[in-house]
């Protein structure tokens, strides 16, 4: 956290400097281990063992917040008599399908007669995996039962607490030991400290970044977290929960507004080509209709009227046909293997550089020079721009610039001082920041290219019906300035919406299911409420209290912690005085407390949903979880993930150990991309024994893009290195400030070498296991002062099944010393790597 | 003068991401230092010189751990630390500076005038930690102004204000060493007894430093010298031997003078920085 958020780290230094104790778990010793009272080095790729064995202590020794669980969780909901675990399936669940390597999720239900199960339960997993389906759940649940059988004492063998009991018992200190490479007494002193440290009276939070997402395990790696945390009663509470550092400036606007093909904004599914036939048909199928979701009708229906505006009727489904339809996975990868293929034409690449940036670099760029156009528009001429004419391939002689037929587009980008909008941060806290100055030259900012370009292409539209959905957008916007530059407030308002009056709405509880209402984005509804920008409230902390509610937005509704409800016990009452944070005023007959409460302000905790309800007029008063078709924190999840309704540990798809929880080694749902172009190392092989794990550096950004032409950067940290340890050093004669080569089946790079004590050897089931750390901003280009080999270049093209991210943290690879051939020499030493 | 006003640099909480030294660089628009993969842990930069007025020490060091690998050393802990220049109370680079191109700013801090510095180089050995250096395109001498211009406009300087953990802390000298005699009591409370002070005291070899830090070691682990002492402390009884012998080798004195004039000076031109 210090090492690539070192603004949001003094909260840490903060915390620390009023006792709180700090672990961290990381396989080196960083920046943030430096001052933490406690590093564990941790073999990468190892995390669920270690999570899973602190869900296990809690488990064993009774320690969870019983209170909380019993009221909050679903630790006493009974499932299907049909499920079975990995401990019965020697590493599978229940449902697996080994030709499509994918689950059926239907035996993982909550215990009740099958027709109640939600449409997307019955239909199997499928679809909904070949569409990354479960990233559709971003901030919500899939449907389930609103209210399944449960055994309040905890004791049926089929309740989720008995069946978490089972699934995490062989998850011992000792395996921890085995696995991860940390001592019974490292781990003891982390388990005693967090689960002393929850309860009433504390809270205890957990922080990852990519260190936990980016592996085929990855969403799983969370939920192991998740269920800790629910246990342990942290969540919803003032320094409870689990806190995702986001890899980029609005990286959380992204997905709310979302850049990714499987989703609408506010987390509605993007509709199908064969599963969808019309609105209603997609409403019955996506999502419960208890808890919030059940009004997903007013968020769509509203979204199809800020986009269609007068054109969107009730007669013809308010245009839902208008929307692009999924035929399967369209992700980065399949995206580019599409390209390979010849069945992608064109590319959009904004603000990003996959040429240096993604895993398997050359894959991208055999994507990228197989391609009829290509439109790259940043702010340093990047490398995915440049590939053509001095890419890496062209050195070994696998492209040529003359058969590259690609026709490239640059477009260069107004950065982020150069324009106004909003950021939304990894705390849903949205800020409105002004322009500073005028763009250079020809750079302008992307609302004004994606305006301007959908305003030319209307300009040249027909009366086709091909061009009605385009032809009938709302596209009109206020025009500043001689470039005609759109009005980003405007904007920020139609995404708030506004009702039958005209004015904007201050809350998504106004949504409305019959057109009447039209909203963006309906978590954000309420971000320009009374007209006012709330976006930009800068209302300095000292001035109000230690939520500050006045400083910016925080979807939805402006609260600053979701779930806020738990933070109360069942009656209302704060757990403790010291973490009091909202709670039940009986006199006025509302919730109140120190932040926007996350529930409906005047429904009592006593309140019992009538029979029927729909809704959040489903959920009880003491569901705090309301956007869950239970309203209870998941500690096992019926329906939703593609790999499991619980985590298990596996090996990364490369790696040097065997897994000795199960038969099963990796992922059985992960996806792969078996193809020569970028073969993967063969597990636990003799020729790619050591742990490869890569990140980033505190002085540099992402692909280097932003940060390599900057002379005051790049001085800092100006060439790639690996860092070993001096034990590996010494085996392999690698000598400090000098040369490494570092191999996989991939390619062969370069990198100086950094011999620092910080990496260590670890022991994992009595053989010393080595890992090797390279960051990755470097690249050959992107107006580069400093530049080096690609990094990135090194993965395999591996991902997780729910959210389609690479395995970019946890591999193998070899080490040489020296500096790597050169041309047709370095491709003759990677046949001899992936022949022998 | 106003109140004096200085830093107070507490490594405790530096997290070594060098925000210090970027931002004093594009305040100050100093040039970089070139692009040198030094292979000393994360530190590039080396030392202060010229055109690095912060610079931030990485060490890492092996001590005895708790773990199940192999034990061949892993690192435990990581020291780093944002020097700058001290600030001195006796400062011997202003005493030696010849063209009054060095002087006590107002705030009490030191600060050379570069269109006044002449390029002679004599602070440069003079200043007992090494700060002051001189450019080789140009032959001035460089160095750490706290931000002078900043602080007349009434801001605190740009490695303070940059600063996301509050390491480096900037305010009147007399508040700064109440805060760290705090933060020293509260680390020993701790069971930190490593903490202590450098800089701080008035009664040390330069009287005290305008900019003083809270190390986790001893001085010399980051780079500082033990027991600074001010060059020119002995200059007044020098001077007085001086006079003395004055008289009887005036003669030799003038024949060395009009022989050896620039030759003198050429040793001093090499003490540029890479």
């Amino acid at each position: 956290m210090a090492e690539c958020h070192p603004v949001g780290f003094q909260w840490v230094v903060e915390a620390r400097a009023r006792g709180a104790k700090v672990f961290h778990v990381d396989p080196r010793f960083t920046r943030t281990s430096a001052l933490a009272d406690r590093h564990l080095p941790i073999r990468a790729g190892s995390d669920i063992v270690l999570l899973g064995a602190l869900v296990n202590h809690v488990l064993g020794n009774e320690l969870d917040f019983r209170e909380y669980v019993l009221a909050y969780t679903n630790a006493a909901t009974l499932v299907s008599e049909d499920f079975q675990d990995t401990e019965d399936l020697d590493g599978l669940f229940s449902g697996f399908d080994p030709e499509t390597c994918s689950y059926d999720p239907k035996s993982w239900s909550y215990e009740g007669p099958a027709e109640h199960a939600p449409g997307e339960t019955l239909e199997g997993g499928l679809h909904h995996a070949a569409a990354a389906g479960a990233d559709r759940y971003g901030s919500s649940g899939a449907a389930a039962h609103p209210s399944p059988p449960t055994d309040p004492t905890l004791r049926h063998p089929r309740c989720v607490y008995q069946i978490l009991r089972r699934h995490f018992a062989r998850y011992t200190p000792q395996l921890v030991e085995q696995l991860c490479g940390i001592s019974p007494e490292d781990f003891a002193e982390l388990a005693d400290a967090i689960t002393a440290n929850s309860g009433r009276e504390r809270t205890t939070a957990w922080v990852y970044s990519v260190g936990w997402t980016q592996h085929t395990v990855g969403a799983q790696y969370i939920r192991t977290a998740a269920i800790l945390q629910l246990l342990l009663g942290n969540i919803g509470r003032p320094g409870g929960g689990i806190l995702a550092l986001r890899g980029h400036a609005s990286i959380q606007g992204s997905t709310d507004i979302p850049t990714l093909f499987n989703i609408l904004p506010g987390y509605l599914a993007m509709p199908h080509a064969h599963r969808h036939t019309g609105l209603d048909d997609y409403l019955a199928r996506e999502g419960g209709d208890t808890g919030f979701w059940g009004n997903r009708r007013s968020y769509l229906v509203s979204l199809l009227k800020a986009w269609w505006g007068e054109a969107a009727t009730e007669e013809n489904d308010f245009c839902f046909d208008h929307l692009p339809r999924l035929t399967g996975d369209h992700g980065h990868y399949t995206t580019v293997m599409g390209q390979i293929d010849g069945t992608v034409k064109g590319y959009f690449v904004v603000g990003e550089n996959p040429a240096v940036g993604s895993s398997g670099g050359r894959a991208q760029r055999l994507g990228l020079a197989n391609l009829g156009w290509l439109v790259v528009r940043d702010l340093t001429l990047v490398e995915t721009a440049t590939f053509w004419q001095d890419g890496p391939e062209l050195e070994t002689g696998e492209m040529r610039t003359e058969d590259i037929a690609t026709e490239v587009f640059f477009l260069p980008a107004a950065s982020h001082v150069e324009k106004e909008g909003t950021f939304t941060n990894t705390q849903r806290l949205l800020q409105w920041r002004e322009k500073a100055l005028d763009p250079p030259g020809d750079c302008r900012s992307d609302l004004w290219f994606y305006y301007h370009l959908g305003r030319i292409l209307r300009e040249r539209l027909t009366g086709d019906e091909i061009d009605r959905p385009l032809r009938e957008l709302t596209w009109d916007y206020p025009e500043d300035g001689e470039h005609r530059e759109p009005s980003a407030a405007a904007v920020l308002r139609e995404i708030n919406g506004v009702g039958p009056d005209g004015r904007a709405l201050s809350s998504p509880t106004q949504l409305r299911p019959d057109g009447s209402t039209t909203c963006g984005c309906w978590i954000y509804c309420g971000v320009y409420a009374g007209e006012v920008n709330q976006a930009a409230r800068r209302r300095p902390g000292r001035e109000q209290t230690p939520v500050a509610p006045e400083w910016g937005w925080a979807w939805p509704a402006n609260r600053r912690i979701l779930y806020n409800r738990a933070s109360a016990d069942p009656e209302g009452r704060p757990w403790s005085e010291r973490k009091a944070y909202v709670w039940w005023d009986a006199e006025r007959g509302e919730w109140t407390g120190h932040d926007v409460p996350d529930f409906e302000r005047n429904k009592p905790p006593d309140y019992v949903p009538p029979e029927g309800a729909r809704a959040e007029a489903a959920l009880s008063g003491t569901d705090p979880f309301v956007m869950q078709s239970d309203g209870k924190g998941w500690l096992y999840v019926p329906a939703g993930l593609a790999d499991g309704p619980l985590p298990a540990h596996y090996e990364p798809h490369e790696s040097p150990v065997r897994n000795p929880l199960y038969g099963q080694q990796a992922n059985p749902a992960r996806r792969t991309y078996p193809r020569a172009v970028s073969p993967y190392n063969p597990p636990r092989s003799p020729r790619f024994p050591y742990v490869l794990t890569t990140y980033r550096l505190t002085e540099h950004h992402t692909a280097g893009a932003m940060s390599r032409p900057l002379a005051y950067l790049a001085e800092l940290q100006p060439e790639l290195f690996c860092e070993v340890s001096p034990l590996l050093a010494a085996e392999l004669g690698l000598a400090n400030g000098d040369w490494a080569t570092i191999v996989t089946s991939r390619t062969v790079i370069e990198a100086r070498v950094l011999v620092t004590g910080r990496v260590r050897p670890l022991r994992i089931q009595g053989e010393t296991v080595h890992q090797i750390g390279l960051p990755y901003h470097w690249g050959w280009g992107g107006g580069g002062l400093v530049t080096g080999d690609v990094t990135n270049d090194l993965l395999p093209l591996v991902l997780d099944p729910n959210v389609y991210i690479q395995e970019s943290k946890a591999m193998t690879c070899d080490v040489r010393p020296g500096r790597r051939p050169r041309g047709r020499a370095m491709l003759d030493l990677l046949e001899e790597y992936r022949h022998d | 003068m106003t109140e004096r006003m200085g830093f107070f640099t507490d490594t405790s909480v530096c997290i070594g991401c060098k925000a210090c030294e970027v931002a004093c660089k594009e305040w100050n628009q100093l040039p970089d230092d070139g692009f040198v993969f030094e292979a000393t842990s994360y530190d590039n930069t080396g030392q202060l010189g010229a055109s690095t007025w912060r610079h931030v020490a990485f060490i890492e060091q092996t001590r005895p751990v708790r773990t199940s690998g192999d034990g061949d050393g892993g690192v435990d802990r990581w020291l780093m630390s944002s020097d700058v220049c001290k600030h001195c109370t006796h400062a011997a680079c202003l005493d030696v500076c010849p063209t009054g191109a060095l002087f006590r700013t107002e705030f009490g801090t030191v600060v050379v005038q570069e269109d006044i510095c002449n390029g002679c180089g004599y602070c440069v050995p003079a200043c007992p930690f090494g700060v002051i250096d001189r450019r080789e395109d140009d032959g001035r001498a460089w160095k750490c102004t706290m931000c002078y211009d900043r602080q007349r406009g009434g801001l605190e300087p740009a490695c303070a204000k940059a600063c996301p953990t509050d390491s480096i802390q900037f305010g009147p000298l007399d508040e700064l060493r109440e805060r760290a005699a705090d933060r020293l009591e509260s680390l020993h409370a701790e069971g930190r007894p490593e903490a202590r002070l450098y800089g701080e005291s008035p009664d040390d070899g330069v009287g005290g430093a305008g900019a003083f830090f809270l190390l986790l070691d001893e001085p010399e682990v980051y780079g500082l010298p033990p027991d600074p002492v001010v060059t020119t402390r002995d200059l007044p009884s020098m001077w007085r031997w001086a006079g003395a012998a004055a008289l009887s080798v005036a003669g030799v004195v003038a024949v060395a003078f009009s022989g050896g004039f620039s030759g003198g000076f050429a040793g001093f031109r090499d003490g540029g920085r890479r």
